[in-house]
């Protein structure tokens, strides 16, 4: 394994929270140390006449030319829809698109074909990773047996396989009853449950956002309620069993201000934004576009601006791509036919830098935080801080460049993105995981 | 003039002076439909697809009839929208037809935006003839039509849609429509009938039947949508007949020559009673009629040929 040695980064140190001119070298598949620029070995390092120590260890070397170097990306929501649908995605392929878009580990939704809701599956899909993977990827399992909503799976013996979480997510656990069953059950292994907040009887047949612009498109619509009453269900149920929950891709305000309310009470309530949810607003299927089409669906300017306060409060703890891909052929079809979903994960860096920290809602570390050690730390998975000893994951971040969104470079198999021909800025150019470079822009030799 | 628009997609696309073109064109396809021998060339060699997957008489039979009456080639594919999502995709039907040599598509479907995806695949004019919940330009035009050869113009007239608004391709297109020519809107129904944040429609939203036909010069009554019901936005039939069915009593509340419109098929007794329906107040068939002129002229305006020539003097 080589050694790696990426000098002059400024890099988001754990111990400040802020990022700091620091030489990374990696080395046996961890971080093997990490020299601030403002450190007295530094400098002598650097005076010494017989060389550089660090570089002389290095087998390569890259200078960083004071980009940014953050942990590797989690991403907490992720369908790599592998098993049985690789003609949306792969591990393989999901993993390749991860690490292109800086993350470094993928959290893995069970709503496979079958749905994974037993150990042997977990099994199997760690076992494929080991194979296959780009990236780190960890499984989460199924609540209830094949997600029917009906009889829970075995929390337990999934858990003791390696599930980081389990969840239904994609279609709601819509009987209270067993939802509180499921909670009160995790507990025993302290397993957070991540909801998929969603009333389908609310929902209904509807496509998108019901307001304005499904009166204007005849779009049947789906209230923010469908949403909001299932939050609201979800977090008395967690404030009566004590169960660790995490709320998946919330898109409204009202949403927002019961997780808040509950928090205070002191439910254990976590939750995630996707970036789409922050960036867009429901007038954008206005255009008919099948690829603005996603569960939950896109929301009007006033919940767009509440998710943002939300995330610059903390309210939101976790930014997830909720990346869904989907052939051509399937979203190449009537609004009404096409799958929900939005291939998220090479864009969700720069709609992050673009929307958020350019106009100053979030600091470039506090948005992190909330791609590495928030995930990490909610669902107790390695990475996430760039620290000695650590796993060697660590993205490197450009957050000047601008670049234009390509939905058909992308590495997934999903294609399809809302964000076609949008200018962003700030993109990774570097993804190492466990000590190996996994991707790296074809620019960053010629700064080098 | 020309249309600003190559294809008929709804009436939110287009201008005011889009639709005054589309009615003085009808204007003159009505007089051809009053001569001996009903037919012109403008559209001989021509080919109009009829793609239609959802079932429809009316509007159907309407563009049929309009092609013939053009001299151009009809061809009707009808086709359950529902074996679509297994099957072969709209767009890949598009490029049968345009292979086939489409000059035009008529599209029915179940989904909104479907003519628009279409429209998209292909680069050949696309006429919408229902599409979800979403528009249903070529009833609005006929309607307007139908409102301005009553009542000599559209300006300044208060007009009341009362039914189920919310769930209505035709009440969104005339509700466009008529704005744009400058009617005074007013919608009725009760509220799980009436679409989200309707205040920003440029309407005023009654849930009274009466104080929202009051002074009203036309009434245009939408079908209620019976297949609907197995999951009711409202009670039963009898309650709606009662609280929204428009009766004889109704009419002295109405604007002095107030007209009574309905794009059928209607449920009799349920939104109009039977006497009203069939009285002269009510312009139903004058609707269904004026519906062939505004398909003519849109197919004239989008795919025809020259002037309209006059074979009956010929033929005379």
């Amino acid at each position: 394994m080589s050694r790696i040695l990426l000098s002059n980064v400024r890099a988001l140190l754990p111990e400040t929270e802020e990022f700091e001119p620091a030489d990374i070298l990696l080395d046996g598949g961890e971080i093997s140390e990490i020299l601030p620029h403002s450190s007295p070995s530094f400098a002598h390092r650097t005076k010494r006449p017989e060389g550089d120590s660090m570089e002389l260890q290095a087998d390569i070397k890259k200078d960083m030319n004071n980009m940014l170097a953050v942990p590797g990306l989690i991403d907490m929501h992720t369908h790599l829809r592998d098993p049985g649908q690789g003609h949306k995605e792969s591990i393989r392929s999901g993993t390749e698109a991860a690490v292109r878009g800086g993350f470094a580990s993928v959290v893995a939704m069970p709503n496979t074909s079958p749905v994974i809701d037993s150990p042997a599956l977990i099994e199997s899909v760690r076992e494929k990773a080991e194979r296959e993977a780009a990236a780190r990827v960890h499984q989460t399992g199924a609540i209830t047996q094949k997600s029917r909503g009906e009889k829970l799976a075995e929390l337990g013996r999934m858990r003791e396989a390696g599930a980081v979480a389990v969840s239904d997510d994609g279609r709601p656990v819509m009987d209270s009853e067993v939802m509180k069953l499921a909670m009160e059950y995790s507990r025993a292994f302290d397993l957070p449950i991540i909801s998929h907040c969603e009333d389908i009887n609310l929902s209904g047949e509807g496509v998108v956002h019901e307001g304005y612009y499904s009166t204007l498109t005849g779009l049947p619509g789906m209230p923010a309620s469908a949403e909001t009453v299932m939050v609201a269900r979800d977090l008395c149920l967690a404030g009566e069993t004590g169960c660790q929950l995490h709320i998946a891709h919330v898109s409204t305000a009202r949403s927002l201000d019961l997780i808040r309310r509950a928090r205070k009470r002191g439910v254990r309530v976590s939750c995630e934004v996707t970036p789409h949810h922050f960036s867009l607003t429901d007038e954008n299927i206005t255009s008919f576009d099948t690829s603005c089409k996603v569960n939950p669906p896109l929301r009007p300017r006033e919940d767009v601006e509440a998710l943002k306060e939300g995330l610059a409060d903390g309210t939101v703890d976790v930014i997830t791509t909720d990346h869904a891909p989907h052939t051509r052929a399937e979203k190449d079809v009537e609004f009404d036919f096409a799958p929900f979903g939005i291939s998220g994960l090479e864009t969700a860096l720069g709609l992050v830098f673009t929307h958020l920290v350019k106009p100053g809602i979030l600091s470039g570390a506090e948005a992190i935080k909330k791609m590495t050690s928030e995930p990490a730390g909610l669902l107790d998975i390695e990475g996430g801080q760039l620290r000695a000893g650590r796993p060697g994951d660590v993205t490197v971040i450009d957050e000047e460049a601008e670049w234009e969104v390509r939905g058909e470079k992308f590495r997934s198999r999903g294609k399809n993105t809302p964000f076609q021909g949008k200018t962003l800025k700030g993109k990774p150019v570097l993804t190492a995981v466990a000590g190996n470079i996994m991707w790296e822009d074809e620019k960053i030799n010629e700064l080098c | 003039m020309e249309l600003s628009q190559s294809s008929i997609l709804g009436i939110r696309d287009l201008t005011a002076a889009d639709i005054e073109l589309i009615l003085d064109t009808a204007d003159s396809m009505k007089e051809i439909l009053t001569r001996r021998i009903k037919k012109v060339p403008p559209l001989r060699g021509k080919l109009v697809v009829n793609l239609f997957f959802e079932p429809s008489t009316r509007t159907k039979s309407s563009f049929s009839l309009a092609v013939k009456r053009m001299s151009g080639d009809g061809m009707t594919i009808t086709r359950d929208s529902s074996s679509l999502v297994k099957g072969e995709s709209l767009v890949d039907t598009a490029k049968t037809l345009k292979a086939l040599g489409a000059d035009a598509v008529v599209i029915r479907h179940s989904a909104a935006g479907a003519p628009r995806l279409l429209a998209e695949a292909i680069d050949v004019p696309v006429l919408n003839a229902g599409d979800g919940r979403h528009e249903h330009p070529t009833q609005a035009l006929l309607d307007l039509l139908t409102i301005r050869e009553n009542r000599g113009k559209i300006e300044d007239l208060d007009i009341a849609i009362t039914g189920d608004i919310k769930h209505s391709r035709v009440a969104r297109s005339n509700l466009w429509g008529m704005n744009k020519l400058g009617a005074n809107m007013r919608l009725i129904g009760p509220p799980t009938l009436i679409p989200e944040e309707a205040g920003r429609l440029n309407a005023d939203v009654y849930h009274d039947l009466e104080e929202g036909i009051s002074g009203a010069d036309v009434v245009y009554l939408l079908r209620i949508q019976q297949e609907r019901q197995d999951k009711p936005l409202f009670p039963s039939l009898r309650e709606y007949r009662e609280l929204y069915g428009l009766r004889q009593k109704h009419l002295p509340l109405l604007a002095d020559e107030a007209i009574i419109m309905h794009p059928g098929p209607i449920n009799r007794d349920v939104e109009i009673s039977p006497e009203l329906a069939y009285s002269d107040r009510a312009l139903i068939e004058k609707q269904v009629s004026l519906g062939v002129a505004i398909r003519m002229a849109l197919l004239y305006l989008l795919i025809g040929g020259g002037e309209i020539e006059y074979e009956q003097n010929i033929a005379q």
